[in-house]
């Protein structure tokens, strides 16, 4: 590679049940009775590493799917239930040796001390392939699972009267991605001596109380689990808005976006790194990913025909907040060095279909990727950080 | 009619946070890397035992206000390491102890019903129950529970998740690709529950399981926590390994069944139980002998003798006499997280009698915590063993042990090779699974009775 070429391009795939289109469980390749099974979940993983994606992120929620997006609905045809995202990764995670799994979490109702423990253990499982995407839920209905508080009710995320909600929600989340990043670091790298002169098995001056105390909750420490391979899991988000944005930039190490041409790209890589400035993280390595969601044949009339047979069948065309890319690999591959040339390091990709879209992605995307130079030939990293070009976190506790 | 022979059931427990795993050995290994639990999963299932136990602790122990650091300090998540090794196991059941205090029923549901989807039908629960405010500072739910509400949020707690587990019947995935249909029931997973500790409705979003509820154990030994099992528990956990203790337990909590309309094989009494193998009795005893000591170091014991004296005692030599001073009375405060303590009820009684027993077998502080302390379970050759295990389980002791090794991986390995085989021998232990679920290996009924079947295979 020439000293001047643009780094490489990262890739992820966001898994969600058999795809992103809402009919695409009566697509003839999926396999909708198989979603509650680990076999279905270890197949599409493998098929990601097949075609040597840096990571998968897996969808998750407090309550079952909607087409609305505050509201239960009643509908039967479409996919409801699913099965615990960080399990998933986890059941998957010895099935597979370099790709990085993230799972979903939420943090408005969930303790912080258990996902913590969740994440690291997952890294443990997975030789240092752990990540989590942290997301809020203002959902009224999801609210009322827990029982423990209700959320106001709120027009629509981006709406301006929702914005004290939603404003508390991500700050919540912050203070939610703080603890659980306190607690990966609470144990020093070598706690563990196993002194068996003194009798010691740990050095307890290695591990350290956080001693948190936010405007939402407090958290003490140390964590039961000692800190993980990478030291610090990847922390994900996706954000549509300034204030989504304000978390990427405060909390994460990847942040999604969905930018539907190369302006938006530019303006939302913009405003991250100035948010990322104003947060005092200006040095600390950030990637910024575009989602898409891909319909993908070599014949993009094929493609395009098979999304409007999945339309008819959904009886809506489909929409997105993310750009909905219908073409071929070749075609996709240009708009995505496109869209790198605009600041972009990444693209989570979400499948129209999983069982068509990601083989697509692997058997077809990533070679074109490959002829061009964009994309890795072979990983090259045994942990998740390492694929990304993210270096292993010191310890914040830790004695310089 | 002579009483038929009952087949019994062996479990691991995975030695880790616990007082009789020796860390110190050369052959110790790491109590958190996935490969221990491997090891220990694939030694259990080579062994045919029924399951794997995991424990839980939510906070670091701390005595004298510091973190306790002569133990294996640390542990994985349970639900993240049970769902690992759903992917390296086929057979055994994977049980993991959650607590019903500081977590709501709505998520631990999610993770026992996703764990027993991802398992194929081996997830069990061994509900816990604390109230302590120590635990409470590492949650945002924080706080605690009055000491008598502890039995009754996991009462409720149990209840609801139960609610939540069945508000899936198992056929209401159709997925029919022709019709459009994929749920047969638009209210699929909808629940109201409305009780003293959890206010909650809506929709549960994982369908109905394997096992439909995943196996339930039940580990407390108090009268309310014996009444807790006999009501709602498919297993106990419990702490009487030895004959005589372990047949009065197995006679109170079966005859209290009755009253809830049920068998006694509807709950299983498995008690946590320690062994040593060597190729003779008397060496068996002597390595026991050694495994107690390496248990028990000088630091230890005196952190230990602290556990009934109830004050600091660390400028005594663990080597020397008793402490003449007295325990302290009133609450204990030395030692936080740790629940032995309470089994010392009259402190200033068992210091008394300590005394007199050191000094008339002339043993130093180590000499006596080591003598005190629990010897282990079974002891002797494999021979011995297999034939005590088998004794205590017909003179209904147990139903079967849940057995806690000393060493971390391996300590299982031997019992695996030496005894296991002995016991199948017998003709009282499987030769092989019969069924693929932890249900099927307890001999339990399925919740859905003879519909247990994933609907959507």
């Amino acid at each position: 590679m020439s000293p001047t070429s643009p780094p490489p391009l990262r890739l992820a795939v966001a898994l969600d049940g058999t795809g992103w289109h809402p009919a695409s469980w009566r697509d003839p390749v999926s396999e909708p009775r198989a979603l509650f099974s680990a076999g279905y979940w270890a197949g599409l993983v493998a098929e990601a590493e097949r075609g040597l994606l840096d990571f998968v992120t897996i969808e998750d929620g407090l309550g079952p799917q909607s087409s609305h997006f505050l509201d239960p609905d009643e509908r039967t045809d479409q996919v409801r239930g699913r099965l615990d995202a960080v399990l998933i990764a986890a059941r998957v995670a010895p099935l597979s040796r370099h790709i990085g799994l993230v799972p979903t979490v939420v943090a408005t109702h969930t303790e912080p001390f258990h996902l913590s423990k969740a994440i690291a253990t997952l890294d443990y499982v997975s030789g240092g392939r752990a990540g989590l995407r942290v997301q809020i839920t203002a959902r009224p209905n999801e609210a009322a699972h827990f029982g423990r508080r209700t959320v106001p009710r709120i027009a629509a995320y981006d709406d301006p009267a929702a914005w004290d909600v939603v404003t508390e929600l991500f700050d919540e989340a912050a203070d939610y991605v703080e603890v659980v990043r306190r607690l990966w670091d609470s144990w020093e790298d070598d706690a563990e001596i196993r002194d068996a002169a003194t009798g010691r098995f740990i050095d307890r001056d290695k591990l350290h109380y956080i001693d948190f105390e936010g405007r939402h909750f407090r958290v003490k420490g140390p964590s039961i689990t000692p800190r993980p391979p990478q030291g610090q899991p990847l922390v994900t988000a996706l954000a549509h808005d300034t204030v989504p944005y304000r978390l990427v930039a405060r909390s994460a190490d990847v942040g999604f976006t969905t930018p539907h041409d190369t302006g938006q790209a530019r303006a939302i890589v913009a405003e991250i790194r100035a948010e990322q400035a104003a947060a005092g993280r200006a040095g600390e390595p950030l990637r910024v990913f575009a989602d898409l969601v891909v319909f993908l044949d070599d014949d993009p009339a094929a493609a395009a025909a098979r999304r409007d047979r999945l339309d008819a069948l959904a009886g809506e065309r489909f929409t997105s907040d993310a750009l909905v890319f219908t073409g071929s690999p070749t075609r996709l591959a240009d708009l995505l060095l496109e869209f790198r040339a605009a600041g972009l390091s990444g693209f989570r990709l979400r499948p129209g279909v999983a069982g068509h879209d990601l083989p697509a992605i692997t058997r077809g995307l990533v070679p074109e990727l490959q002829r061009r130079g964009a994309f890795r030939r072979a990983y090259e990293s045994g942990t998740l950080r390492g694929l990304l070009g993210l270096p292993r976190p010191g310890n914040r506790y830790a004695a310089a | 009619m002579s009483k038929p022979v009952k087949l019994i059931h062996l479990a691991a427990h995975f030695p880790g946070v616990n007082n009789t795993t020796v860390w110190s050995d050369p052959r110790a290994g790491s109590h958190i890397e996935f490969s221990s639990f491997a090891h220990f999963a694939r030694t259990a299932e080579r062994a045919k035992f029924d399951f794997l136990f995991l424990a839980e602790g939510l906070r670091l122990r701390e005595q004298g206000g510091k973190i306790y650091d002569l133990d294996v300090v640390g542990r994985p998540d349970t639900f993240t390491v049970l769902a690992a090794l759903a992917a390296v196991t086929d057979r055994l059941g994977l049980t993991g102890t959650i607590n019903s205090t500081f977590n709501e029923p709505y998520e631990v549901a999610r993770q026992f019903a996703s764990l027993d989807h991802l398992s194929d039908g081996r997830a069990a629960w061994n509900v816990v129950t604390s109230w302590d405010a120590f635990t409470g500072e590492n949650f945002r739910r924080g706080g605690f529970l009055p000491r008598e509400e502890r039995y009754s949020r996991a009462k409720e707690f149990l209840t609801t998740a139960h609610e939540l587990f069945d508000s899936w019947q198992g056929d209401e995935i159709v997925a029919d690709r022709e019709t459009g249909v994929f749920l047969r029931d638009a209210k699929a997973g909808a629940f109201v529950h409305e009780g003293h500790q959890f206010d909650i409705h809506g929709r549960f979003n994982v369908p109905r399981s394997p096992q439909g509820r995943p196996v339930v154990f039940q580990a407390g030994d108090s009268d309310e926590g014996r009444e807790f099992a006999a009501s709602s528990a498919d297993a106990i956990f419990s702490r009487y390994a030895a004959l005589d203790t372990g047949r009065a337990f197995y006679t109170d909590v079966k005859s209290r069944l009755a009253r809830y309309g049920r068998r006694p094989d509807q709950l299983l009494i498995l008690p946590a139980a320690t062994f040593v193998l060597g190729d003779t009795d008397a060496e068996a005893e002597e390595i026991a002998r050694e495994v107690r000591r390496q248990q028990v170091s000088g630091a230890t014991a005196l952190r230990q003798l602290e556990w009934v004296w109830n004050r600091d005692l660390s400028g005594y030599d663990p080597d020397g006499p008793l402490p003449e001073v007295d325990p302290l009375p009133g609450e204990h405060t030395v030692a936080r997280g740790r629940a032995q303590v309470r089994m010392y009820r009259d402190p200033l009684a068992t210091a008394r009698e300590w005394r007199e027993l050191a000094a008339a077998n002339g043993w130093s502080i180590r000499d006596l915590v080591i003598h005190t302390g629990n010897r282990q379970n079974f002891v002797g050759s494999p021979d011995t063993v297999a034939r005590t295990i088998d004794a205590y389980v017909q003179a209904d002791a147990a139903d079967g042990f849940i057995l806690v090794p000393h060493l971390t991986p391996g300590g299982l390995d031997e019992f695996a090779d030496r005894v296991v085989p002995l016991l199948q021998e017998r003709g009282v232990f499987r030769a092989d699974y019969e069924g693929s679920t932890l249900r099927d290996h307890l001999g339990l009924d399925h919740p859905d009775g003879a519909r247990g079947k994933r609907a959507a295979s």
